[in-house]
């Protein structure tokens, strides 16, 4: 079954999603990601890395996210993507409109102190 | 075969008769689906030695099973890992077009999954009773215009050699998806 958890680190929230993202998943990820953009959160990193599956459904709820933080000029990053699901957004052509990194660190250390 | 699977009146409509599998051997050539995206497949006249039929209800739940089952016909069909998963890929999305659209989100509905193992591939063909898709909904979007939701059947045509879209009373809306093994 799909988890979703946020804890913060440093100056963000850090969301870690672990399981499949589908269209049965999906609004459990939303319900998160958009619950933090409510509260205008600055900087949102999303952890993938214990994601093996995730679908257009999961894919168009991060495009939401991406979209709401920018109407406050808040960051959404991802990072930690499995090679299967770095192929979506790839097909998607959205590999170019996130900003993906590799690890937390990485991700984090994008981020202005 | 057992003709239960071909109508939409012998599904009792309830989504209470769960997950029906049947499979079995078919004697006759598989008839491969009309309509290319241009890729050719590498060898030729594809022949269908073994069907594998599911009945799923149009719940989301089951989904995930749907996925490993044609993962795993994937393997058997001898599918690099990307091409297993692009093509799970492409059946998951279908499915979820058909919860979303044909059924707009009843979760009791028929879903009928018959998938051909061929020997050069693999073609499936997906079944449902709901309404049809209108041409402009089949067509993948603009993908330059950057927003959630319209990428399931881009990806979808981005990924099977083969996807053809048939619909007619007696039979629904038809769904057919094909791909082959990549010769390197």
């Amino acid at each position: 079954m799909l988890e979703v958890s946020t804890h913060p680190v440093g100056n963000a929230v850090v969301v870690k999603i672990t399981g499949d993202v589908d269209l049965y998943s999906s609004p459990e990820v939303r319900k998160t990601i958009i619950g933090l953009t409510k509260n205008k959160e600055k900087n949102i990193l999303i952890d993938l890395s214990q994601v093996a599956y995730m679908d257009s459904s999961g894919v168009a709820t991060l495009v939401e996210g991406l979209q709401q933080v920018g109407r406050y000029k808040g960051t959404l990053k991802l990072f930690g993507l499995d090679a299967a699901v770095r192929e979506v957004f790839e097909l998607s052509r959205l590999d170019k409109v996130f900003e993906i990194y590799t690890t937390e660190a990485e991700a984090l250390e994008t981020i202005a102190k | 075969m057992p003709d239960v699977f071909s109508k939409a009146s012998r599904f009792d409509g309830t989504g209470r008769s769960g997950i029906t599998i049947f499979m079995g051997e078919k004697k006759k050539q598989g008839r491969s689906a009309k309509q290319t995206r241009g890729k050719q497949p590498q060898r030729q006249a594809p022949k269908s030695t073994e069907t594998i039929e599911f009945r799923v209800p149009s719940d989301p739940k089951v989904l995930k099973i749907v996925r490993l089952s044609v993962s795993w016909l994937c393997e058997l069909a001898g599918f690099s890992e990307e091409d297993r998963n692009s093509t799970t890929l492409a059946v998951d999305e279908a499915c979820s077009n058909i919860i979303r659209h044909a059924y707009q989100g009843d979760i009791h509905q028929p879903i009928i999954i018959t998938c051909k193992l061929l020997d050069n591939g693999i073609e499936i063909t997906l079944q449902d009773f709901g309404r049809s898709v209108r041409e402009e909904e089949i067509k993948p979007r603009d993908l330059d215009e950057v927003r959630p939701g319209g990428l399931g059947v881009h990806l979808i045509r981005s990924v099977m050699d083969v996807v053809h879209y048939e619909s007619n009373e007696e039979e629904g809306n038809k769904l057919t998806l094909a791909k082959y093994v990549r010769v390197n």
